[in-house]
């Protein structure tokens, strides 16, 4: 039978903000999942600390929300342990790019196959409303005592420098959109990450909907919206690397593309190359079983709890008498 | 003693010494010494070999075989009367101030000894003019000749190219001295330097210049090393590499780590070896492995271990005290989530960076402590290389069992040692997976991961088992592992934790968790934990022959605490001792903190170096002689 979007939900009450982008992830997600008929019990969503982190604990999967910053170690670890889990690492922008800096990029090194939401609403909303780590130098958003003093980071350009093999910007109110890049990034054979813009209608009162959709930018000629937001597939952009002799000039056009921001905000595809093997295909190298029979799956003793790993080789290079 | 500066060969010169002597039927005990650095600062080896098992460093020195002119400053007062030195001819010209390498405390400290002695040599030939006259015997072997020698044999014009092997031709020499079995030391070249022909020819030719050249130039030494023949399966091996292979014998299948020092080569070992052999064996299996994943940080490494813990396969991770401060916010996230893994916690001189290549037992109360909050944890430390290789196993088993992060100290002295061992016994090694269901366990029923249950032990499922799902949180959970901030909810799952610890406590057999040794009928009894292990035993033993009567207990299991058996025990004695390598007692002020006992008398050490059997010996003779003022402090070692 069919999954439904109801097999994917959990009866625990929705605690965010009314209005907030989360809203839109968590169906953006639930709709992935159900487009690509991923049963509940091969999902594992893990989350860090912060508004986003709650979201495993909506979505009818198996759910790890873990410690502030430390979402990607934990997925990396179940991953690799078992390379048959679909998963999906969920983190903020805090989370994900300040205190977790040094995990996302040093995930970018390893290519394992999973995909990294980060939802980016530039604050820190559940202490509310801090400056988080991509809000721009000067915004003085709500609950800031004085305006950033801090530059905004551009995770766009970090995860192509981290090695990032596929990257894509949604928008957290656009869930068919949210939702292709999301199946898109699943799908990817490889590490995906999935960069959310988010409102904050709590603490974020610049980076609003409306600044979002461009209400402050009327179109003298239509009277409607200038929307900041553009879709990179309108604009016959491809960021895909199809033969490796490319992969560097595709490189250098999605950092130009990262680099747009304020009045013109592309979202979709920026870089994907499906090219560069996967940490499961490398380490396939070293241990021929590997994907076969993974840490998670090898049967350690027989029945009687006697063990079945024979160090007989190595005690017999140790051996020295006898 | 084999002593030189860093990077000039003093490891291999090591290992080779050490498997020569086993390979004629020797036991073998190897303390190493280094600095944190990678080339230049003095290292040394203290390699004690007896025809019976040897377990603790002396600190007498019978031969002191030196590659370089501060090796013989450093170490000169260590060689008994009668002792050798064999230094490098050309060397004895050397200003002993000249040396560069020296530290401000340890000249100040050389000239201190020289006033006492109301000496005052100039040169390292001078030095050794005056241990002559203490009877000790000097060997002045021209390594340079040596060297051009072989170089001119082996058609190398580079003479620089060649340096590397001086610490061979130290050995050669040291063998020659003591008239061993050559053929033995060959064996353990070949061995050390396996697959590489053209280095073991070399290294052969080089120690067979030394040793004849010593033979042929100097009277006989005195001290004869004689093999034993032996039929005795035995192994050589040092502490990270007992902990590796306990680790893989208890089914250990991923393990992270990010470099430190003790730790990593354990680390390196397994990924040595990450493809298994499995046994024949009633179980089919596609094939056995080890992933080792390297972190890019101590944060990341207890992390990923959990979240492998998560998905049902054995994991750990190994650190040493920087690293595992890092962890601490990790463990206490595997606490409250009830996730089976295993910290390997190797103490090296702390806090901070500390002694970050020496030793130091000190971390007993932070592996105790570690975390905000409380949760069950349980800790185990090892006494001896041989307790290595099954506890590393037995800790999952604990892990499994109580579903809780299990640390494992370890210390650098027993690391960092190298010992022969009779043959261990896999066999042994029993693997108890505690209550890990399948999914036929679960098929069509309601699946809660924090199920409330009389042992307080919930059953525990793999990540991915199909129909089922649950959920983990940092936060405070519900049965389902959902947040949940409600005041009875806390209250139970709360209490649901602790109590495993309560359990652990009840069902582990006290056997595991203590060693006791000695006159069970004694009246003073030493408790101590870790790597003292092995001088308290020889102390003990000299002063049973001396006439008076000990006991030791040694603590294997620190937490939980067997404190009704250590209580029942100490009631007895009239003089306790804590015996460790620490300043404040820790273990002592454990005890009394579950038992309401305190200890009489304190033997504390921490210098960064282990304690000798010799220091312990004393200190425990004044004890008994009521002697001792209450806290002794421990100083040997260079």
């Amino acid at each position: 039978m069919a999954l439904k979007l109801i097999d994917y939900r959990t009866p625990v009450f929705v605690d965010w903000c009314p209005g907030c982008g989360d809203f839109g992830i968590l169906s953006a997600m639930q709709m992935a999942l159900v487009d690509l008929q991923l049963p509940p019990s091969k999902v594992v969503i893990f989350s860090g600390i912060g508004c986003h982190a709650k979201l495993p604990h909506f979505v009818n999967a198996y759910g790890v929300h873990t410690l502030h910053g430390r979402t990607l170690p934990f997925a990396v670890g179940a991953k690799l342990a078992n390379p048959d889990l679909e998963v999906i690492a969920v983190t903020g922008d805090g989370d994900g790019l300040g205190i977790g800096a040094g995990h996302f990029v040093n995930t970018g090194r390893r290519n394992i196959d999973m995909t990294v939401l980060i939802h980016d609403n530039g604050v820190y909303g559940l202490t509310k409303g801090q400056a988080s780590p991509t809000l721009r130098l000067g915004l003085r958003t709500k609950s800031l005592p004085k305006p950033n003093i801090n530059e905004g980071i551009n995770p766009v350009a970090i995860a192509l420098a981290a090695g990032y093999t596929f990257i894509a910007r949604s928008y957290a109110y656009d869930v068919r959109h949210l939702k292709e890049m999301i199946k898109k990034g699943i799908e990817h054979h490889g590490l995906a990450v999935v960069i959310i813009q988010q409102p904050c209608p709590t603490y974020n009162d610049i980076n609003t909907k409306e600044w979002y959709g461009g209400e402050d930018r009327i179109d003298p000629a239509t009277g409607k919206p200038t929307p900041r937001l553009y879709k990179l597939e309108e604009t016959g952009y491809d960021g895909i690397v199809h033969n490796p002799e490319e992969a560097f000039q595709k490189y250098i056009g999605a950092l130009t593309k990262a680099h747009e921001w304020g009045d013109k905000i592309p979202i979709g595809v920026f870089y994907q190359n499906e090219l560069v093997p996967t940490y499961q295909e490398r380490i396939s190298k070293r241990i021929p079983t590997y994907l076969q029979n993974p840490p998670a799956k090898q049967v350690i003793s027989d029945s009687s709890g006697k063990p079945i790993t024979s160090i007989e080789k190595m005690l017999e290079e140790l051996k020295v008498t006898g | 003693m084999a002593g030189g500066p860093q990077g000039s060969g003093v490891d291999s010169a090591a290992n080779i010494f050490g498997r020569a002597c086993c390979y004629g039927g020797l036991h073998v005990y190897g303390k190493r010494e280094y600095h944190s650095n990678i080339k230049g600062l003095h290292s040394y080896f203290h390699i004690r070999t007896s025809s019976t098992e040897v377990g603790a460093d002396v600190d007498r020195v019978d031969l002191l075989c030196t590659f370089d002119a501060e090796s013989v400053v450093r170490h000169i007062w260590e060689v008994t009367p009668n002792g050798g030195i064999i230094c490098d001819a050309d060397a004895l010209k050397t200003p002993i101030f000249d040396i560069p390498t020296w530290p401000g405390p340890f000249i100040d400290e050389f000239k201190k000894t020289l006033d006492e002695k109301g000496i005052r040599p100039e040169t390292i030939g001078d030095l050794l003019s005056e241990v002559r006259k203490n009877n000790v015997r000097t060997y002045a072997i021209p390594y340079m000749d040596l060297l051009k020698e072989v170089a001119t044999e082996i058609r190398e014009e580079k003479l620089s190219k060649l340096t590397r092997i001086i610490n061979v031709l130290a050995l050669g020499a040291s063998f020659g001295l003591v008239d061993y079995d050559k053929t033995y030391v060959e064996k353990a070249i070949k061995t050390i330097f396996g697959d590489k022909p053209k280095i073991i020819s070399m290294n052969i030719l080089a120690l067979s210049k030394a040793y004849e050249y010593v033979q042929q130039k100097f009277s006989f030494f005195g001290f004869k090393l004689e093999t034993v023949p032996t039929d005795e399966k035995r192994i050589f091996l040092q502490g990270t590499q007992a902990v590796a292979l306990g680790k893989l014998v208890g089914g250990c299948r991923l393990q992270t780590y990010y470099p430190i020092t003790p730790a990593a080569d354990e680390s390196e070992y397994l990924e040595e070896n990450e493809v298994l052999e499995l046994e024949q064996s009633t179980v089919k299996s596609a094939g056995g492995s080890i992933l080792v994943m390297q972190a890019e940080d101590e944060i990341a490494a207890i992390n990923m271990a959990s979240g492998a813990a998560l998905t049902g396969a054995r994991t750990a991770t190994a650190t040493s005290g920087p690293g595992f401060s890092l962890m601490v916010e990790g463990l206490g996230w595997a606490g409250n989530n009830e996730v089976p893994v295993v910290v390997t916690y190797y103490q090296r001189g702390a806090p901070s960076t500390g002694l970050p290549t020496r030793h130091g037992q000190s971390d007993l109360r932070f592996a105790l402590h570690a975390s905000h909050g409380e949760f069950p944890r349980i800790i185990l430390c090892s006494g001896d290389i041989e307790e290595c290789f099954y506890d590393a196993a037995r800790a999952f088993n604990y892990a499994e069992r109580y579903q809780t992060p299990v640390i494992h100290l370890i210390d650098k002295a027993l690391a960092n040692s190298n010992r022969s061992y009779r043959m261990f016994d896999p066999s042994l090694v029993k693997i108890e997976r505690g209550q890990l269901l399948m999914e036929a366990d679960v098929k069509g029923k309601e699946y809660r991961r924090f199920e409330f249950t009389e042992s307080s032990i919930s059953p525990r499922l793999p990540l991915g088992t199909p129909s089922v799902v649950f959920w983990n949180t940092g936060d405070e959970h519900d049965e389902l592992g959902h947040i949940s901030e409600e005041p009875m909810m806390r209250t139970r799952m709360y209490e649901k934790r602790m109590r495993k610890l309560e359990t652990a406590d009840k069902e582990i057999p006290v056997q595991e968790r203590v060693n006791f040794f000695g006159d069970t009928d004694a009246t003073s009894t030493i408790v101590s934990w870790g790597s003292p292990k092995g001088a308290v035993l020889e102390a003990i033993e000299r002063l049973r022959q001396e006439g008076y009567k000990m006991n030791f207990l040694q603590v294997r299991m620190l937490h939980p605490l067997p404190k009704d058996y250590i209580a029942e025990m100490l009631a007895k004695a009239k003089k306790k001792i804590a015996v460790e390598g620490n300043y404040s007692a820790q273990l002592a002020g454990i005890i009394k903190e579950a038992t309401g006992i305190e200890m009489d008398y304190f033997v504390l050490k921490w210098n960064g170096r282990p304690m000798s059997a010799d220091e312990v010996h004393e200190a425990l003779k004044l004890i008994m002689q009521n002697k001792a003022p209450r806290r002794q402090m421990l100083t040997h070692g260079t």
